[in-house]
């Protein structure tokens, strides 16, 4: 029997990367799955995978920082399964510019997507774990969200840094109805998000390289690592577990 | 991935508590244990309970504050199992008189909270890390405390102590992870064991003061602590060191830790 045996959660940002191999981890361990995305093929495929694996899934396209979408999400979750027990909020985007070139709009999509998208689908989903007396919220930061210099993602670092405080606030005011809320930073870990960041080949091997340095366990990461502390979390083995941000990252000697 | 099949523990202060939770929950995971308690009797049962469950135990009594009792532990580890995999350094806890104003410490009272909560720690991590090192491979589990994430007035060396974990937690990750050593810790929040109970039997209303102030509402059974132990000292962590997890329910939830 899994460790997520019969439950549902919902995974935004699942059509590929980390939220896709969360999806699929959880769905390996008894749970059935709602796939939020704004990519519409990419979370069909993913669907496809979790029913080849027995379980349920449904596929919703959802722009997390929309208010009517992730009402829709949450309508659809509780349609198809009258309960939501387990929140993944890790949809999020990057938009790197220098600070002092960086538009309004760079700013305000990351902020929106990665933090406000945060706040909207929490709220939405933990009216309905108010009601159930239990739930797990589980939200992606990053290791940009617990100290960073590095230059081009003041609006990125910004908004994972947010998530770490709405984790812990979060965490403070639904304890009482037995809902844990804890958040994950992963260090480099290879995705397509950062291998979007417009780079040459060789320009990226050198960069893959260098994060590999970074790490003391000397490997970059990979999806699994992150989907592994994610299912710890998800499960009852962290059930005394609530406000706490957790580093993925390989361990490192300074921040990045 | 969340398995300890045919691994070997060490687990210092295995005798009761949240030790001995941690050692049946290895031993569960599928792990042989050694149980290392000053108490013969406690740890005696303890290893009875795990061969009870069809594991291998080792109960070997031994003061995590002395180098010679813990490099003839491992000695003996060594002869029945040829290796060790994982080290929890969970012996420590309060010693009498130590919970009092600074000010009223004297030295001696002050060096044996910290011998017992620090040294202790960095005793067993070298005799064991030496050999981990040797191997190549290994695991240290921390036990910390809510005490050594912030102030802890009336009972500061213990919190001092508690803290110089944290410290000495992300150092050896820094140093031991060329010999793929993984190190991290725990910091429980406020669980009742008989560390504890003293605290809670003086005052009743204090249970209820400190529930109040925890997000989940209840205080904590060393069973709590046994989930993160084993995500710790299993591959699912593999891509974790240097981390420590507040397992708290909440409580102190608002600090950062280093």
């Amino acid at each position: 029997m899994g460790k997520l045996n019969q439950k549902v959660a919902v995974v935004t940002g699942a059509a590929r990367g980390i939220g896709r191999q969360i999806a699929l981890t959880f769905a390996r361990e008894g749970a059935d799955i709602v796939i939020s995305d704004v990519l519409v093929t990419e979370m069909e495929q993913t669907a496809r995978e979790i029913t080849n694996l027995g379980r349920k899934a449904i596929a919703v396209k959802t722009d997390v920082s929309r208010k009517t979408d992730v009402q829709n999400l949450i309508d659809a979750a509780i349609k198809s399964f009258s309960v939501v027990d387990i929140l993944v909020n890790n949809a999020a985007v990057i938009r790197p510019a220098p600070l002092l070139d960086m538009t309004e709009e760079q700013w305000d999509e990351v902020i929106n997507i990665n933090l406000k998208g945060v706040f909207m689908c929490t709220q939405a989903v933990a009216r309905h774990m108010v009601k159930q007396k239990s739930g797990k919220i589980i939200n992606i930061s990053s290791i940009g969200g617990i100290g960073s210099i590095r230059p081009m993602m003041t609006n990125y670092v910004a908004s994972k840094t947010g998530v770490v405080g709405l984790t812990k606030a979060t965490a403070g005011e639904l304890g009482e109805y037995g809902i844990n809320v804890n958040a994950i930073a992963p260090g480099v870990i290879i995705t397509d998000l950062v291998q979007s960041m417009k780079m040459t080949e060789s320009e990226l091997r050198d960069r893959m390289e260098q994060n590999k340095r970074g790490a003391l366990l000397n490997r970059n990461g990979i999806t699994q690592d992150i989907a592994n502390l994610a299912l710890f979390l998800a499960s009852d083995d962290s059930s005394f577990i609530t406000g706490q941000v957790i580093c993925a990252d390989g361990g490192r000697v300074d921040k990045i | 991935m969340f398995g300890l099949t045919d691994r070997v523990a060490i687990v210092t202060g295995g005798g009761r508590g949240i030790g001995r939770a941690i050692a049946l929950g290895f031993a569960e995971a599928g792990a042989a244990v050694v149980v290392c308690d000053r108490s013969i009797a406690e740890n005696e049962d303890t290893a009875a309970r795990i061969r009870d469950k069809g594991r291998k135990a080792l109960a070997i009594p031994a003061d995590t504050r002395n180098a010679d009792q813990m490099a003839n532990l491992l000695d003996k580890v060594l002869a029945s199992f040829g290796r060790i995999d994982i080290l929890v350094n969970n012996a420590g806890g309060g010693v009498p008189g130590s919970a009092m104003a600074t000010l009223q410490y004297t030295v001696e009272q002050w060096a044996a909270a910290v011998e017992q909560n620090l040294h202790s720690v960095f005793i067993c991590s070298k005799i064991m890390g030496q050999q981990m090192v040797k191997q190549k491979t290994g695991n240290i589990i921390n036990i910390s405390s809510m005490a050594g994430l912030g102030p802890f007035p009336t009972a500061s060396a213990y919190g001092a102590a508690k803290a110089g974990v944290i410290s000495l937690t992300r150092s050896l990750s820094i140093e031991w992870a060329p010999y793929n050593i993984r190190i991290n810790a725990i910091a429980p929040g406020f669980i009742e064991t008989s560390l504890t109970a003293a605290g809670l039997e003086r005052d009743p209303k204090n249970r209820q003061r400190l529930i109040d102030k925890i997000p989940l509402g209840r205080l904590g059974k060393p069973d709590d602590i046994v989930g993160t132990a084993i995500y710790f000292a299993s591959d699912a962590s593999s891509y974790v060191t240097g981390q420590t997890i507040m397992v708290s329910a909440g409580l102190t939830a608002d600090r950062m830790v280093m």
